[in-house]
């Protein structure tokens, strides 16, 4: 079974005074139903750009060019009010730091509440049962749903995120770094919910995420970003275990592994700028493709 | 040889609790916490969020006071020191900070931040101050351009490396670095870390290394105390705490470590 959810297709992101600065650089690759495709790479490398550009949330000063087809069809024309009925509803968000993602001064009921009443128009009782059982879902006791956002733990208001990006049981689920802020032990914790939660709901996951420990636990593909270029992608256990780019080896060569057996290598950037990037380019092969 | 040791440290803070905070409550952050490092070793403090590494990292060089405890250092007790015995001794006791953003003034350049200590604890004429700053900048990385700029002008890892430069150029005798590469990207990382550690053996330092990233951990300490909610629940040598974790806890904390299904990859 592999359906397209979606398909970026050459897609460029660049500023909006300096067109000829390439953010994001021709990226393509696959999302499919029931699989979680990494983003990993580091800061600057055009991962977030990349998650934005898919929930048309980039910054007025950016621009993006090339096609983003989501369930078949283009969402880089459609209008705002358009995009307003997808986000939310089939396209589930979650943000890095969860305090900053969640309002204060309402209440986490009521924030899981708003999609279910803006996309699918539920009320009252109906409401109330199921903010209890998307809670409930996410590990949090239902009589949570009159707390606030500041009378939760960090792992507790990012379930309280997930519950929110999955209310409307969204065909993908976008996560930027949702782990980031975490205690290992908590992410450990968040990481195997969105995994249950993948397969329970045959979603489609864009995980954005810089640890490579992480890519290993969730992904099932992983596209490797570098200034924009995706430098390498294809499927987990072939780019951990045998990276073809230059980029790739010299990322991997800088984790630290749990068992301490290998020395760390920094990364030589004045090499890699020598290795031309063009050269050992492998961003068309598509991820499905790999993956079958 | 123990070149510090921290002997039954209580830290107790008051957190506003109950509604509009007129209640409080206690929170022990350091609950009898015993360390000691050996000249010339690293010694990793790790632990989640709340569990006091920060509040530990502070308390031995008295940038907070304790409640009560011993801190044995150069012959002297830290924690009974008057201020000006204190600023003394804290020449030889540095600390390298977390967030090379926050840890470094905007408004100074790098080479006045570097010669600061230098400065205040009067070592040298100002030609030898502007000598050593630029030779401690050198060892780290910089150049002597550098000096002249500020540190919005730097990278985070340039930032780490001042930050560094900083601490190291009152030759001191123990470092104290709390996180000092989790804001770092991975490959930054490890170049800051191979950094510290040949900074280690040139100038024989030893290390208070405070992390959260139990792989990182395992790369650069000899020694390892685990706290949880302010207390050590287990220490040892890093090899055999990895192998043969004893405490429930360290257990779980190391399972937690991402990408374990595939470490043979990575």
């Amino acid at each position: 079974m592999n359906t397209e959810i979606l398909t970026v297709k050459n897609l460029t992101v660049t500023p909006k005074n300096t067109p000829n600065r390439y953010l994001v650089n021709n990226a393509n690759f696959q999302l499919s139903a029931g699989k979680t495709t990494c983003i990993v790479g580091e800061s600057g490398s055009g991962k977030s750009l990349t998650a934005l550009s898919v929930m048309g949330l980039l910054s007025t000063q950016l621009q993006a060019s090339g096609s983003i087809l989501f369930n078949n069809q283009e969402i880089t024309t459609l209008s705002n009010k358009a995009l307003q009925g997808i986000r939310g509803k089939q396209i589930g968000m979650i943000f890095q730091e969860p305090m900053t993602s969640l309002n204060p001064v309402l209440t986490v009921g009521y924030q899981i509440g708003e999609p279910l009443t803006t996309h699918l128009n539920l009320k009252g009782q109906a409401l109330k049962e199921k903010i209890a059982s998307l809670l409930t879902q996410v590990g949090i006791p239902a009589d949570r749903a009159n707390s606030y956002p500041d009378e939760l733990s960090g792992g507790q208001r990012q379930r309280v995120m997930i519950a929110m990006s999955i209310a409307c049981e969204p065909a993908l689920l976008i996560a930027d770094e949702p782990t980031t802020a975490l205690d290992v032990t908590v992410q450990a914790q968040v990481l195997k919910l969105l995994n249950e939660l993948k397969t329970r709901m045959n979603m489609a996951m864009l995980f954005i995420t810089h640890d490579f420990g992480v890519v290993a636990d969730i992904a099932d593909d992983v596209v490797v970003m570098f200034r924009g270029e995706i430098v390498e992608s294809g499927n987990v256990k072939d780019v951990l275990e045998n990276p073809q780019h230059p980029y790739t080896k010299a990322l991997l060569a800088c984790v630290p592994d749990a068992a301490g057996l290998k020395p760390l290598k920094p990364i030589d950037y004045a090499w890699l700028s020598d290795t031309k990037l063009s050269d050992t380019k492998l961003s068309d092969i598509k991820l499905s493709e790999k993956a079958a | 040889m123990n070149i510090l040791e921290a002997n039954n440290l209580v830290k107790t803070y008051t957190q506003r609790s109950g509604s509009f905070g007129f209640g409080s409550t206690l929170v022990k952050a350091l609950n009898d916490v015993s360390i000691s490092l050996k000249s010339g070793s690293t010694l990793a403090v790790v632990g989640e969020s709340g569990s006091g590494k920060s509040t530990l990292a502070r308390c031995l060089l008295q940038l907070q006071p304790l409640d009560s405890g011993d801190v044995i250092f150069g012959g002297q007790n830290l924690a009974k020191l008057d201020s000006a015995s204190l600023r003394t001794a804290r020449r030889e006791l540095q600390m390298v900070f977390q967030d090379p953003f926050a840890s470094l003034n905007p408004r100074m350049k790098v080479g006045e931040i570097v010669a600061e200590g230098l400065l205040i604890h009067g070592l040298g004429s100002k030609e030898e101050q502007q000598e050593k700053t630029l030779a401690m900048l050198k060892r780290v990385g910089l150049t002597a351009d550098d000096m002249q700029k500020y540190p919005h002008q730097f990278s985070g890892g340039q930032r780490q490396r001042i930050g560094i430069a900083r601490a190291l150029v009152l030759q001191p005798k123990v470092v104290v670095c709390d996180e000092p590469v989790s804001a770092l990207d991975v490959s930054i990382q490890a170049q800051i870390l191979i950094l510290l550690k040949e900074l280690q053996t040139e100038l024989a330092l030893s290390y208070i290394f405070i992390s959260h990233d139990l792989r990182v951990v395992r790369h650069i300490a000899d020694e390892i105390v685990v706290m949880h909610q302010g207390k050590i629940v287990e220490k040892g040598l890093v090899h055999e705490v990895y192998v043969k974790p004893q405490h429930e806890y360290t257990k779980n904390l190391l399972s937690a470590i991402p990408g374990q299904s595939q470490t043979a990859a990575l």
